[in-house]
């Protein structure tokens, strides 16, 4: 605390900050709320008959057994996709950073895949691996692995996974990239005529110094995760084969869009809502503290 | 006057008569909104219509506007009625029906629509097998059918001469044995298999064998209707082919239809799906084919019944001004006319909705040279319609088709066994309906 701007007009400050809050007001807390006031209320998809049910959209949820699944699928999805394409964005970032030659088109190779759209990298994906028509799924099949994410919830969601981690690979490098380029080379230096080894100078110094970096992709993948990866599964699998890649807000999509029912996917988007911001809360409560800046 | 002036009174004018030249139309001419989900050959025979009808007459101009997906569709115009913009026309799949009958007040009734404006409008020209799927319990016709299918059974005749099968098959039992036999003849991955699973297992299946899927005639007389598709015989037909799909004698293909492919690929030689896949198999098959009635197992008597029909169907909005109705009704007196309709089934594989166009189809002598066309028809008449198979209306029922298919996929993956699949999906789709009865009261 060096610096401390005071401020002497009392009124200047709010002024500074209206504008901020009337966005984070319009864009964030009233489109909140309006989904809070929607969970407790029961309508038909015109909106043409209104019935204020209290929590009653709550407890049919908690009554779902497929609820509890789409909660299980969705921590095991999340885990595998952050964990891959953490691990793999970070192993592709040491590796370009290197002194090679082709360095400048590696680095700009791994960028593409962030350009694709959800969806379009979903279709993709299926035209390798879709059962009959995939280009990749017919020379497993022809050595006699029974590939079928039509009806194997295993192989679609292993499919489900790998498109959304090969979809992110790409913001996680660049990011590693940056924060890799960040780290002065002296430190790495003394580490080496210190006798430390390529892989005990990356665990001991570059590691650490890359913490925050990986702190905040870490935030960042799980919302990536929780919200965005929806279009990926909508064309790739649908939620199914017997939704076993139903997430929670796939299912938040399928119940309100498909099924008409807004109170109940409301009430879902609420729940979805608390998750992520608990989620968020902990990683800045605990996770933080370990982060050296 | 100076030079600078006249030239800035001719700019005026000239603007003044624009502005003029924009108005006249615009208020002579009433714009008729249609949005719909049609894509490729479909989407030009949209256009085609439109602007046909827009020529035929002066005072009426269809606007078509393609809105995505079925589903994309029906939230498109959903959503702009909320906003208070929507268009005049909807097409809507005929699995929302349930949904936009419910909602009184959004919607304004074909037959109401043709009484207000005084179109000659004759509801029995029209096909009761069609139209029974979009009228009321008394008859009164609630949507104009525009896209109509139903499900039938394409054959690959090559595979069948190749695996020396002398007939198309007719039951379920025969289907199974031939499937057999294709496989042993080079169909390793795919005997036989079907698109939109659960319109050809429960929905088609059930009618075909005149039997329920629900009570109150399938939701049609009302939606306090309690789903029934957990009997016996749908029990045995779900584990005839969880039994095959171990060896992939059957083997499932998905919700929806994106793996027709598998036939016109000639990976599947015998592949269930809507009739309206004629246009792309003559496309896409490299080999000889037709289409066959869906089978039925012998030892249901009665069967065959009776199939449903699929497709989309066009709902007027509520709320718009009268002149505005008025250029709806003349538009589907115009849709409706003999000549055009057969032109229509001729050219697209839809249905022919008047009863008119398919004896004129039919002396035409069409169906000899094209006899793939007729089958979906001659299944849809092939008896009077029981309330078993007049049609079925759910609420909810997008969702609940989603539902269903995963309960069959449990089932076909060996998770769960076809009783307690079938037990499960009636269950949840009981529960879908009597939330759905809540917001409708």
């Amino acid at each position: 605390m060096e610096k401390s701007a005071v401020f002497h007009n009392k009124l200047l400050p709010y002024l500074l900050l209206i504008p901020q809050l009337i966005i984070t007001f319009v864009f964030f807390y009233w489109p909140a709320s309006q989904a809070v006031w929607q969970s407790f209320l029961r309508e038909d998809a015109f909106g043409l008959n209104t019935e204020f049910v209290g929590l009653e959209n709550y407890q049919t949820l908690l009554a779902q057994p497929e609820y509890y699944k789409a909660i299980v699928t969705t921590a095991v999805f999340s885990t595998l996709v952050a964990l891959a394409s953490l691990s793999i964005a970070l192993l592709f970032a040491t590796q370009a950073d290197k002194e090679l030659k082709a360095a400048p088109v590696f680095k700009t190779m791994m960028m593409w895949p962030y350009a694709v759209a959800p969806a379009i990298a979903g279709v993709l994906w299926i035209f390798m691996f879709h059962p009959s028509l995939g280009t990749l799924a017919r020379p497993l099949r022809v050595l006699g692995f029974d590939w079928n994410p039509m009806l194997n919830g295993h192989h679609a969601l292993t499919l489900v996974v790998m498109a959304a981690v090969w979809k992110q690979i790409a913001y996680n490098f660049l990011f590693f990239l940056a924060g890799l380029q960040a780290i002065p080379k002296s430190v790495l230096e003394a580490a080496a005529i210190d006798g430390a080894k390529p892989l005990r100078r990356f665990w001991t110094v570059t590691f650490p110094l890359l913490s925050p970096t990986l702190f905040f992709l870490l935030v960042v993948n799980v919302v990536y995760v929780f919200f965005d990866t929806f279009g990926i599964i909508d064309a790739v699998t649908g939620g199914g084969p017997a939704g076993a890649t139903t997430t929670m807000v796939y299912k938040v999509f399928a119940d309100g869009r498909l099924g008409g029912d807004l109170g109940g996917s409301a009430a879902q988007s609420v729940i979805l809502m608390v998750i992520v911001i608990a989620l968020t809360a902990i990683q800045f409560r605990y996770v933080e503290r370990k982060v050296q800046y | 006057m100076t030079v600078r002036t006249t030239a800035f009174h001719a700019v005026l004018g000239l603007a003044a008569s624009a502005i003029v030249a924009c108005a006249t139309p615009a208020q002579a001419v009433t714009e008729i909104q249609w949005w719909h989900a049609m894509t490729g050959g479909n989407n030009d025979i949209v256009n085609k219509l439109a602007a046909d009808f827009n020529a035929s007459q002066s005072d009426y101009k269809v606007v078509p506007t393609f809105k995505g997906s079925y589903p994309d569709t029906m939230n498109a115009g959903i959503a702009a009625f909320r906003a208070g913009t929507a268009p005049h026309i909807l097409q809507v799949f005929e699995v929302g029906t349930a949904t936009m009958m419910s909602a009184t007040g959004a919607i304004k009734p074909v037959y109401q629509l043709m009484k207000d404006a005084g179109e000659p409008f004759d509801p029995k020209a029209y096909l009761p097998a069609i139209t029974g799927y979009y009228s009321t319990a008394k008859g009164d016709m609630l949507s104009f059918p525009f896209n109509s299918s139903s499900m039938v059974m394409w054959i690959n005749l090559d595979a069948l001469k190749k695996a020396n099968i002398a007939e198309i098959p007719k039951t379920w039992p025969q289907v199974f044995e031939d499937a057999k036999k294709l496989k042993a003849a080079g169909y390793t991955t795919c005997g036989f298999s079907n698109a939109w699973a659960t319109w050809a297992h429960i929905e088609q299946f059930s009618a075909w064998h005149n039997v329920p899927i629900g009570t109150k005639a399938n939701g049609l007389d009302g939606f306090d209707t309690v789903l029934k598709f957990n009997s016996p015989l749908h029990i045995k037909h779900l584990q005839n082919l969880i039994d095959l799909q171990k060896d992939k004698t059957y083997d499932y293909s998905g919700r929806a239809n994106a793996s027709e492919s598998r036939f016109g690929s000639g990976e599947c030689p015998i592949f269930l799906t809507s009739s309206g896949y004629y246009a792309t198999a003559k496309g896409t098959a490299k080999f000889a084919f037709t289409s066959a009635p869906m089978p039925y197992y012998p030892d249901v008597a009665g069967a065959p019944q009776n199939s449903i029909i699929g497709g989309a169907s066009l709902w007027v909005m509520g709320g718009k001004k009268p002149e505005e109705y008025k250029g709806v009704a003349k538009f589907f007196a115009f849709l409706s006319d003999t000549d055009r309709q057969a032109k229509l089934h001729q050219e697209s594989g839809y249905l022919p909705i008047t009863k008119a166009a398919y004896e004129k189809t039919k002396a035409s002598g069409f169906y000899e040279k094209n006899p793939t066309l007729e089958t979906p028809l001659k299944e849809l008449t092939n008896k009077e319609p029981t309330e078993n198979s007049r049609g079925l209306r759910f609420g909810n029922m997008v969702q609940m088709r989603d539902i269903w298919a995963e309960e069959l996929e449990a089932a076909l993956a060996g998770q769960k066994s076809a009783k307690d699949a079938l037990d499960s999906a009636v269950a949840r789709g009981n529960a879908m309906l009597r939330t759905f009865e809540k917001t409708v009261k």
